[in-house]
């Protein structure tokens, strides 16, 4: 009786097969994501970066919802030309909160990963209304509806809840004022915006969608994208600190 | 032939899945009545009627039924081929209707006025319909069907039970119209290939589980000592993909009334989750499992074993053992740190060698009879995919390379990729496994125009080379257009000069794609009178359809 | 990170070996004379007629 007859059991016993395939397979993906929960450079947090505003934070459900990603990146490459295009590359902590991530894979459009503060609001609630009256050979959708929807905020703190649950450090304090904070957000001259910016350093509280006292879907979503990106200043961040 | 009489009773097995549907229907009515969103009231409401349905049908197969299905019908093997005409017929459905959507979505591109700014219709919302309902409905049918033939034929066995196997038919087909369903009305959980929601994910979960039962109890009862090459391949993707599935689904629900869910992993992790994920659904349930109808059918069709037997066996191991590293080959020059995406570029280009194994195994099994490609357009099919597996796994290492990566990355070049093994070598494996099942399960001779399949066959051709032939110059056109540099060393297009460049590819993109989609009409029109004004083929070819299965 | 140096200097070296060993594994097993016959006869299976 040769040894490889007791190979024999491949290819007649199925659950020998199967286990051998999920030991085949398990390796692989084991070796390859867990070390990324302990690197200091996937793990670390970056001065700067806070959780999105609830405001915000509708916002990306809304770029989610649309599928936005299907034809914009969030991932900008150390690539002379992608840092000339777009500025300076992407780091790990910028999508820290992302639940689940938007790097993309396809650039139909240019990448947004640094979109925010680029272009005025008002470009912003244009382009989304009609994106050819601002830039005639664009190939975008047009989303005139979102101006015209009102943004649903009855379960946006159970979003909060939830994004807290799974990591996101938002506080007691937070979570408790999110009807508050979105409406200190979306107007200037609310009486709570100063505990809003409290809340989230770094916001800014104005009618993104330039219609007052009419809170929607459009502001939501000129609200996430004017914060892409523009958390972490990267005029004190040190590019060397998070090599090996 | 005298029939065994039993007293006829409801199965264990019918009782179970009868309750087991019950309290769902009542678990989906309390979710309707309670859902925060009319999205997750709408979805509540069609899983308590796919429910309801399923209990009538299950009580309606129950009266159908004369008593247990027999097992042997005069020695030979009583095969269920029911389900697996369902998947047949709903594989081409699916197909048409996916492959409408991308010619629709690939017109968007080149004329945006075709949104007609509404949501539903947006190619944000469209393209994850649009890749879900070719490989999740098109390709998953077609396994299922494929799957399900070829593991009673090599057993020698009935599949198990009377309701499991229509169960994960059925089970699988509800999922892809939710699925379907919710990406038109915005309901995602935003990553792709992986858009279906939570409860979406629940219940692929459970059809998933009982279908790798189904397999391993038909494998279990099979006569053959040996388990045939293509089940292995089967059982890989069957196992893999549902360890892939629990991987990258671990969202959160903000509610059980809610679709809205929140993943649990973010940033890093999650990228490199969900590009291992992204890559070996490509490697499992593009390729593993498509490679199992290819070691079937092409054999069947050519009447000549595989080419070498050993050489499948090193093929189907180091294929398996190298695809679950090459995800990270997605996430070059990203924040994913660079020996990850070094790794994944390695096993990428190792796994040239197994993926060209694998297609000269199936080109050469038509050695000494390379004439039948002259003569059976339906070999040809089959031989020509192949031919596209060995085009588009050479391609693939080769754009997994860091350098080249750069270039090709976020332009439609990777398109153009995913194309050619997607039209060429997933499409045509299955056109040509489809134009010998259905001959097969109607027990008819052949199909009903041989002619109409070469008329299939150069359609599908030319709208492929259109399509791929487009994306290479319109992607790497793009990609050298983003890096140019004028003479005073500023970058000499804008994004937007780019974009324009790409319409005339964009145009051709959608004519081939057009094309394509006219191929496969005629394969459906083909096929239906295969079934309905085929010539029949002498009763002894394909066992006893005569014995009604029960539904 | 020190323990990085060593982490990769443990997948370079035992990694390696464990390629190879799994490599010349399958290799042997599909090679092996004796198997020869019964590979010959799964090799027929899908063209046996029932």
């Amino acid at each position: 009786m040769s040894l490889m007859e007791k190979h024999a059991i491949f290819e007649k016993n199925s659950i020998v097969l199967l286990l051998g395939i999920v030991i085949m397979i398990a390796i692989g993906g084991l070796v390859e994501v867990v070390p990324l929960f302990y690197l200091k450079s996937t793990i670390e947090k970056v001065e700067g970066m806070r959780p999105y505003t609830p405001l915000e934070l509708a916002g990306r459900n809304i770029y989610i919802r649309e599928g936005c990603y299907n034809c914009h990146s969030q991932m900008i490459r150390p690539m002379r030309d992608e840092i000339e295009r777009y500025g300076h590359f992407s780091l790990a902590a910028e999508s820290m909160y992302d639940h689940p991530f938007q790097w993309g894979s396809k650039r139909n459009g240019p990448d947004l990963a640094r979109v925010g503060n680029k272009y005025s609001d008002k470009w912003h609630v244009e382009h989304m209304i009609n994106p050819r009256a601002v830039v005639p050979d664009s190939i975008m959708p047009g989303y005139p509806f979102l101006a015209k929807t009102e943004l649903d905020t009855r379960h946006l703190a159970d979003v909060v809840k939830t994004n807290a649950l799974v990591g996101v450090p938002y506080t007691e304090d937070q979570i408790a004022n999110v009807a508050v904070d979105v409406a200190a957000q979306k107007n200037p001259d609310d009486k709570n915006v100063d505990a809003f910016l409290k809340r989230y350093p770094k916001s800014v509280a104005r009618d993104f969608s330039g219609q007052p006292g009419k809170l929607t879907e459009l502001d939501a979503v000129v609200a996430y994208l004017q914060v892409l990106g523009t958390l972490v200043d990267f005029s004190l961040y040190d590019d060397k600190a998070n090599l090996r | 032939m005298a029939r065994p009489v039993e007293t006829k009773a409801f199965t264990l097995e019918e009782i179970g899945y009868s309750i087991f549907l019950a309290l769902l229907a009542v678990v989906c009515v309390i979710l309707a009545g309670k859902a925060w969103e009319p999205q997750m009231a709408f979805h509540a409401v069609v899983g308590a009627i796919f429910a309801a349905a399923g209990i009538f049908l299950i009580v309606k197969g129950f009266q159908d039924r004369i008593a247990q299905p027999v097992q042997t019908v005069d020695g030979r093997p009583n095969y269920n081929y029911a389900p697996i005409k369902f998947a047949s017929i709903a594989a081409m459905f699916w197909g048409i209707a996916g492959f409408l959507v991308g010619v629709i979505i690939a017109s968007e591109l080149a004329f945006p006025a075709l949104n007609f700014d509404l949501p539903w219709i947006a190619f944000g919302r469209l393209r994850p319909l649009h890749t879900s309902a070719v490989i999740f409905a098109f390709g998953g049918n077609v396994l299922l069907a494929t799957s399900f033939y070829i593991v009673q034929r090599t057993c020698q066995a009935r599949l198990p039970g009377i309701v499991t196997p229509w169960f994960v038919v059925l089970g699988y087909n509800a999922f892809i119209v939710i699925a379907g369903t919710g990406y038109l009305l915005g309901v995602t959980q935003g990553q792709e290939y992986a858009e279906p929601e939570w409860y979406a994910d629940l219940w692929l979960t459970v059809v998933w589980v009982v279908y790798l039962l189904t397999f391993l109890m038909t494998l279990w009862k099979r006569k053959e000592p040996h388990i045939y090459v293509a089940n292995w391949f089967f059982l890989a993707f069957l196992v893999t993909v549902a360890v892939l599935h629990l991987g990258n689904n671990v969202h959160v629900p903000i509610s059980i009334y809610s679709y809205q869910s929140v993943q649990v992993f973010s940033g890093v992790q999650n990228a490199m989750i969900q590009w291992w994920y992204g890559h070996n659904a490509v490697g499992f349930f593009l390729t593993a499992a498509f490679l199992a109808i290819m070691y079937y059918f092409v054999p069947k069709r050519a009447d000549r074993p595989v080419y070498s037997y050993r050489l499948s066996i090193i093929h189907f191991w180091a294929l398996i053992f190298l695809y679950i590293w090459a995800g990270p080959h997605h996430l070059h020059y990203t924040a994913l740190p660079e020996w990850a995406s070094t790794l994944g570029m390695t096993f990428s280009i190792m796994l040239w060698m197994p993926s060209w194994g694998g297609m000269i195994n199936g080109l050469m099994t038509l050695s000494g009879a390379w004439d039948k490609l002259r003569t059976d357009p339906i070999l040809r099919m089959l031989v020509v995919s192949v031919a596209f597996y060995g085009m588009s796994t050479f391609e693939g290492p080769l754009m997994s390379i860091k350098s080249v990566n750069g270039l090709s990355h976020y332009t439609d070049w990777t398109i153009g990729h995913v194309h050619s093994g997607a039209l060429g070598w997933v499409g045509f494996v299955s056109f040509g496994a489809l134009y010998c099942l259905f001959p097969w399960l109607w027990n008819k001779k052949e199909v009903y125009s041989l002619k109409l399949v070469s008329w299939h066959f150069w359609t599908a051709t030319i709208g492929i080379v259109l399509y791929i032939c487009a994306m290479w110059v319109s992607g790497i056109m793009q990609g050298l257009m983003w890096r140019a540099y004028d003479k005073l060393g500023f970058l000499e297009y804008s994004f937007i000069e780019t974009v324009a460049a790409m319409h005339p590819y964009y145009a051709i993109r959608a004519l081939g794609g057009a094309l394509f989609l006219v191929g496969a009409l005629i394969m459906v029109y083909n096929l239906y009178m295969t079934v309905v004004h085929g010539e029949d083929a002498e009763s002894v070819a394909t066992g006893a359809p005569a014995l009604a299965p029960a539904e | 990170m020190s323990s990085y140096a060593s982490v990769a200097q443990f997948a370079q070296t035992w990694g390696l070996v464990y390629f190879f060993v799994i490599f010349a594994g399958v290799l042997a097993y599909a090679l092996w004379p004796s198997n020869r016959r019964s590979f010959d006869e799964a090799s027929r299976i899908p063209l046996r007629e029932d």
